[in-house]
């Protein structure tokens, strides 16, 4: 029989993140990555992009950057929509988004700066 | 919705919104009888009588925004649509909860599908709710709770990616033993 997880694991990455706990000062400072998660975005498969939006994030280890869930945007059709907010910039709109189209978001806009136009809302929206 | 596990998902959010604290994910499967039981129980606001009743009406939602509301009445019809039940129950102040039962051998049941990906992505997206979800088999069972995990991890938040990964692996193998 293969190993099998425990409790205990968890004892020892608290123990681990004891060392390596940051302050996190600020919060207006993150950029935040907000997932519609109501029916319509659930049906259009926003799970498995929320996923892939934590999944990338934490494989990074960005830090200044929060992935959270929000209601119905109210572009049901759009869906799966993700919101992207950066301190001091305007809010970005994607729309009929996918797991794989995640990590070019990540890499291009998040930890770039540069807003990847062909999956916005202004570009697909017309 | 083309997994019951996102019907799952989408009906947890009603108690998010409902402002629970904690929130119970119950899957019973009975092999020799055909029947799953999924239910989702949560001890938020809960709901007038009135309101119980037309829950299941599309048209009706408490959301200020629009005029429909589907998530209640979809999951009812993937229950009904297999010859199995649709129930809710719920009492202002106390919580609700929701009980279906799944003809699994209907050409119109709908696959589980992936209840892991459920489970980690509420936990980790309300960090300030405890969820306890338990999935029996027969005789076999297996529990994940956040009470628990919260004992054991201290200052340490669930949303912690080791953590996450930790959540990910323990439901497979669970699940593994379940179906062994």
């Amino acid at each position: 029989m293969s190993f099998m997880k425990s409790l205990a694991e968890l004892n020892a990455i608290r123990e681990k993140a004891k060392s390596t706990m940051t302050v996190r000062d600020d919060n207006t400072e993150l950029k935040r990555i907000v997932v519609g998660m109501a029916t319509c975005g659930i049906a259009a498969g926003a799970r498995p992009v929320l996923n892939a939006f934590v999944d990338e994030v934490a494989r990074r280890k960005l830090d200044g950057v929060r992935v959270s869930q929000t209601g119905c945007i109210g572009m049901c059709q759009y869906e799966p929509i993700v919101e992207v907010f950066i301190p001091g910039e305007e809010k970005v709109t994607y729309v009929k988004m996918t797991a794989d189209k995640v990590a070019k978001v990540v890499n291009d806009h998040i930890v770039n700066g540069n807003i990847v136009e062909e999956y916005t809302i202004g570009a697909i929206a017309k | 919705m083309r997994e019951l596990s996102l019907n799952i998902l989408d009906i947890a959010q009603n108690s998010i919104s409902a402002g629970a604290s904690l929130i119970e994910i119950k899957l019973v499967e009975e092999r020799a009888a055909g029947d799953l039981l999924i239910g989702i129980y949560d001890n938020g606001k809960g709901m007038s009588q009135e309101q119980v009743e037309s829950i299941t009406d599309p048209f009706f939602t408490t959301r200020t925004t629009r005029k429909v509301g589907m998530g209640i009445p979809l999951f009812k019809m993937a229950a009904e649509q297999t010859g199995g039940s649709f129930e809710i129950k719920s009492k202002p102040g106390e919580g609700t909860g929701v009980t279906t039962h799944f003809k699994t051998g209907s050409i119109d049941f709908t696959p589980l599908g992936d209840i892991r990906s459920t489970v980690v992505t509420l936990i980790t997206m309300n960090t300030d709710r405890d969820f306890r979800f338990s999935h029996r088999i027969d005789d076999k069972e297996f529990c994940l709770d956040t009470r628990e995990l919260r004992e054991a991890l201290g200052d340490v938040p669930l949303d912690n990616p080791e953590v996450v990964v930790w959540m990910n692996e323990y439901f497979k193998e669970q699940t593994e033993l379940l179906l062994q």
